[in-house]
């Protein structure tokens, strides 16, 4: 038995026309963060607040927020490395044949992160991995931080003697969150178009974990680096031609305001197909979204699946220029500015969409409600997976869109039958 | 005087065989026919007949059929014996002299903007800008020259008014408005199509015939259409035939098939003699600096460097074009073009053929560039983009820039949009009219550009099938058309140009089939 009692009361603390737009033409009605509030879109500053244990609260019933307690799960890149390699030694202790390794002992399916090292802690195991390959390059990446801050490519280890636990030039680097680094393997083969570099953004919410329910946002897009791609050593400190990051390409010589060096991914598919040909681009896509699903359930068994929350994360993907995809990062906080008009719509659509899944009807919400929203709602999202809906007798939800993207995958089949997945993901 | 179908037909064969002489294609062909000697089935009593059926079975013979029907396809049916060569140009006087005037016009503005800024029209690089052009012949958008003097030659509405000043000095047309006068902008008596006439000649976009464009969208099974013409369209491939290919891209390229397609139609194979011709062409352009490089470089900035979709090949852009200019085999069509481009010699080098360089009739590029970008995305390959935008320019495009009776020359791709929504909707027409928003005005710039530029890039691309598939432009005057009979409503509340350019401004979302097939196939006429 709901009580109705008038507008949803929203907090924010991100103040960006596409949030504010969105809750006012809902009708809902602003207060402050200490009044009675029913939607607060948080920073994740907030939500670590807001679940402390020594400033926490209690969130009621009728209240609803943007973040998981514990996305940095996922969202902290070391932190997403680690879970990610956890799972797929569990599944390889219970013999689950997803986690299926080649003769060079890569798995089969389950390879979609970059080979990675925390640093200082596993600077040892990196000097080893880095030295079958003395001419590879590999970045450097510091956990806490976004938008391309603190970044830089290495491909001699002097570059890094810092973090070494041996030197004796540095002091003992602490081991705070703030001061530790990942190091990964550079995709120093990208898939160019034009010759330049690009990665993919790609928008995921998540209204549940247990069971896990996650949506893919049809309309993502592709960040263009301003410069021409090239591996050359001598064009490593140019972050122009290897940060596909926004933040940093705005300011290059080049950045254009019209466009601000974006594709969709209808244009990406367009161009692949047209150039590379429909069966090899379709793998590529339904590759993407399995590495997606795959990195969630990663994360699901350490989440705390607080029935308050759901969360829109922006997805940082690179193709290689043999059309694999890679997982480079997940953002908690995907930005909301918009750098074009183009852009405004998309993000202003985005929340449209994500608002209408994660509160249904735009009424008062109820955290209890069984977080399964009618398709009419889903806007630009599509069903990416539904673990009940997978694991249900039900017949094959394939929604196979015409594009060929077949999304809402039967899941986790394999498990029992024995056979991989992969054959039963279209 | 009629030409008598035997003789037009023995010109035709004649022209054919003197275009195919001494083309690589014969070589291949005496070789082939050389090497078969030593084969087993080759016998002296049957010589000839033996040769011929090993030439058919090897696929060669498909490979000269497709040779012919892209000479065919080219070249238009010759005219009278007797007639001076002119008149394959263009055979109205007026209209040639009306584009002699125009290029007049054209190169006076090229030389002024020369003798103001101190440049040549050509000249040799030094050597030392040679080499740095050649580094950086992959990334020419990251250079940021001084082009603020440079100006457009022309723009779009320069021509359009040229074409409305064009009159046929032999046709009176009588002081005194009738209904059956034309209200629109073009005064040249030129014979349209009607409704019924496009109908029969655009009969596979009708309502009961598979397309793409249509019959792929979400809702529709891919089994009621698609998987079938996919299967159809690889046949073709396979077959390697030039004709089957133009006749099944009618209904429309799968995406994946479309680059192959287009290359088998305009007969583009990239030999190795091509690529070795791109080859040649770019080091010309790195030896020789034209002043019209700066014109394309500047448009380039202004126009692919700005949109959604392009901005991404702008490099290749500038490849494609600053080769182009110097390109002299595009001269051979301007034995069917009205124009006759303006030549000059690269600095001290007057008179010698070798350093010629020509400036094509469009020398505001930006055309020329929004026709190359939507092919950036089917070729990567430099060389064969090359050669595809080469031969789309010189069966196509350059009908836009240029001034001539042909049908699907640009004076008469406007007098067919006029006609139709005069025709057809006169009541909008004529609103329009009144309140100073003549259509030709809006839809005038569409045209020119093959609509490139203003339709999302996978409806261009179904666009432009049709365009090779029907050999002919006269589907943009209709889609022009059908743009306004779709936003009628609208149109007839705007009371000014400047509104009736707001709701026509953005065409990104239409869907480019429906539209048409509705315009030619189901409007009440």
């Amino acid at each position: 038995f709901r009580i109705m009692a008038g507008k949803v009361k929203w907090v924010t603390d991100i103040e960006k026309s596409v949030l504010i737009n969105n809750f006012e033409k809902r009708g809902w009605i602003q207060v402050a963060e200490n009044e009675d509030w029913n939607f607060y879109w948080m920073s994740v500053q907030t939500i670590r607040n807001v679940f402390s244990v020594e400033t926490g609260y209690r969130l009621s019933d009728d209240q609803i927020v943007n973040h998981f307690p514990n996305h940095y799960e996922l969202t902290r890149k070391d932190l997403m490395v680690k879970n990610i390699k956890r799972y797929r030694k569990e599944l390889e202790k219970e013999g689950s044949p997803l986690a299926e390794k080649d003769e060079n002992g890569k798995y089969i399916y389950l390879d979609f992160v970059p080979v990675t090292f925390m640093l200082p802690a596993d600077y040892n195991l990196f000097v080893e991995e880095f030295r079958k390959n003395p001419s590879s390059t590999w970045i450097m990446k510091p956990c806490g931080k976004a938008q391309g801050k603190g970044i830089f490519l290495i491909n001699k280890l002097s570059q890094i003697k810092k973090w070494s636990r041996d030197s004796k030039t540095s002091s003992f680097v602490s081991q705070s969150s703030k001061e530790a680094y990942v190091i990964s393997l550079y995709i120093n083969n990208p898939l160019l178009i034009g010759g330049k570099k690009f990665d993919l953004r790609l928008y995921v919410l998540v209204s549940t974990y247990r069971p896990l329910r996650c949506y893919m946002y049809k309309l993502g897009f592709c960040r263009f680096c301003t410069v021409k791609y090239t591996p050359s050593t001598s064009e490593l400190d140019n972050m122009f031609v290897h940060l596909t990051n926004v933040a940093i390409q705005k300011h290059g010589d080049d950045y254009n305001h019209i466009h601000g060096g974006k594709w969709t991914v209808s244009n990406l598919r367009l161009y692949l197909e047209s150039t590379r040909g429909k069966e090899v681009t379709n793998k590529l896509f339904d590759e993407i979204h399995w590495i997606i699903v795959q990195s969630l359930k990663a994360v699901a068994p350490v989440m705390n699946n607080d029935k308050h929350c759901f969360e829109c994360y922006g997805y940082d993907i690179i193709i290689d220029d043999k059309l694999k995809p890679w997982l480079i990062e997940v953002n908690a906080s995907p930005s909301l500015t918009s750098s074009t008009a183009n852009d405004r719509i998309l993000k202003y659509n985005l929340i449209n969409d994500t608002l209408n899944i994660a509160v249904p009807n735009g009424e008062i919400p109820d955290c209890k409600w069984n977080k399964s929203p009618p398709k009419e709602v889903l806007g630009n999202y599509e069903v990416l997976y539904d673990e009940e809906m997978a694991q249900s007798d039900v017949p094959d939800r394939d929604l196979r869109s015409r594009s060929g993207q077949s999304i809402g995958i039967k899941g986790n089949r394999a498990r029992d039958s024995g056979k991989p997945i992969l054959t039963t993901w279209k | 005087a009629m030409l008598d179908p035997d003789s037009g037909l023995s010109l035709t064969i004649a022209r054919i065989v003197q275009r195919l002489k001494g083309s690589s294609l014969h070589s291949q062909l005496e070789r082939q026919a050389r090497v078969s000697l030593h084969k087993p089935e080759i016998k002296l009593e049957s010589l000839k007949e033996d040769v011929k059926d090993f030439l058919k079975t090897s696929g060669w013979e498909k490979k000269l059929q497709n040779a012919v029907y892209s000479e065919l396809n080219v070249f238009p049916s010759p005219c009278h014996p007797a007639a001076p060569p002119e008149h394959m140009k263009e055979p109205l006087a007026y209209m040639r002299k009306a584009q002699g005037s125009w290029e007049k016009r054209i190169l006076k503005s090229l030389n002024s903007m020369c003798t103001e800024l101190s440049i040549p029209l050509a000249q040799k690089r030094p050597v030392s800008e040679q080499k740095e052009l050649l580094n950086k012949w992959n990334e020419m958008g990251t250079d940021e020259p001084d082009l603020s003097l440079f100006r457009p030659v022309y723009a779009p509405k320069d021509f359009l008014e040229v074409l409305m000043n064009l009159r046929n000095p032999n046709y009176e047309n009588g002081e005194q408005p009738s209904f059956r006068n034309h209200l629109g902008l073009i005064q040249v008596p030129l014979k349209v199509k009607d409704i019924p006439e496009l109908k029969e000649d655009f009969s596979e976009l009708g309502l009961n015939i598979g397309q793409l464009g249509i019959d792929d969208s979400a809702q529709v099974p891919p089994e009621f259409f698609e998987n079938e013409h996919v299967r159809v369209g690889q046949k073709v491939l396979a077959e390697q035939d030039s004709a089957a290919a133009q006749q099944y891209v009618r209904q429309g390229c799968p995406t994946a098939l479309r680059a192959d397609l287009w290359a088998l139609i305009l007969n583009i194979s990239n030999q190795p003699e091509d690529i070795l011709y791109y080859d040649q062409l770019k080091s010309n352009v790195i030896q020789h600096d034209l002043l019209v490089d700066s014109l394309i470089y500047k448009d380039v900035k202004l126009t692919a460097s700005n949109d959604d979709y392009y901005f991404v090949f702008e490099d290749y852009l500038y490849q494609v074009l600053l080769c182009f200019s110097r390109d002299t085999s595009v001269l051979e069509h301007f034995t069917y073009s009205s124009a006759t481009p303006p030549k000059s010699y690269i600095r001290g080098k007057l008179g010698m053929e070798e350093y010629a360089v020509f400036y094509p009739p469009n020398v505001n590029y930006n055309s020329f560039i929004l026709s190359v970008a939507p092919l950036c995305f089917l070729y990567h390959e430099p060389s064969k983009l090359y050669q595809i935008f080469r031969e789309m320019y010189v069966r196509f495009f350059f009908r836009l820039h240029s001034i001539s009776s042909h049908p699907s020359g640009i004076v008469s791709l406007c007098l067919l949009f006029e006609t139709l929504l005069q025709t057809h909707l006169p009541q909008l027409f004529y609103h329009l009219r009144e309140i100073g928003a003549q259509p030709l005005r809006i839809s005038f710039k569409w045209m020119v550009r093959a609509f490139s530029g203003y339709l999302a890039t996978d409806q261009l691309l179904l666009l432009w099938d049709r365009i090779l598939g029907y050999n002919s432009l006269e589907i943009l005057a209709v889609l022009a058309a059908a743009v306004f009979a779709f936003r009628a409503v609208n149109l007839m509340e705007v009371t000014s140009l400047a509104a009736a350019e707001a709701v026509l401004a953005d065409l990104s979302t239409l869907k480019v089939m429906p539209l048409l097939q509705i315009f030619l196939f189901a409007t009440v006429t």
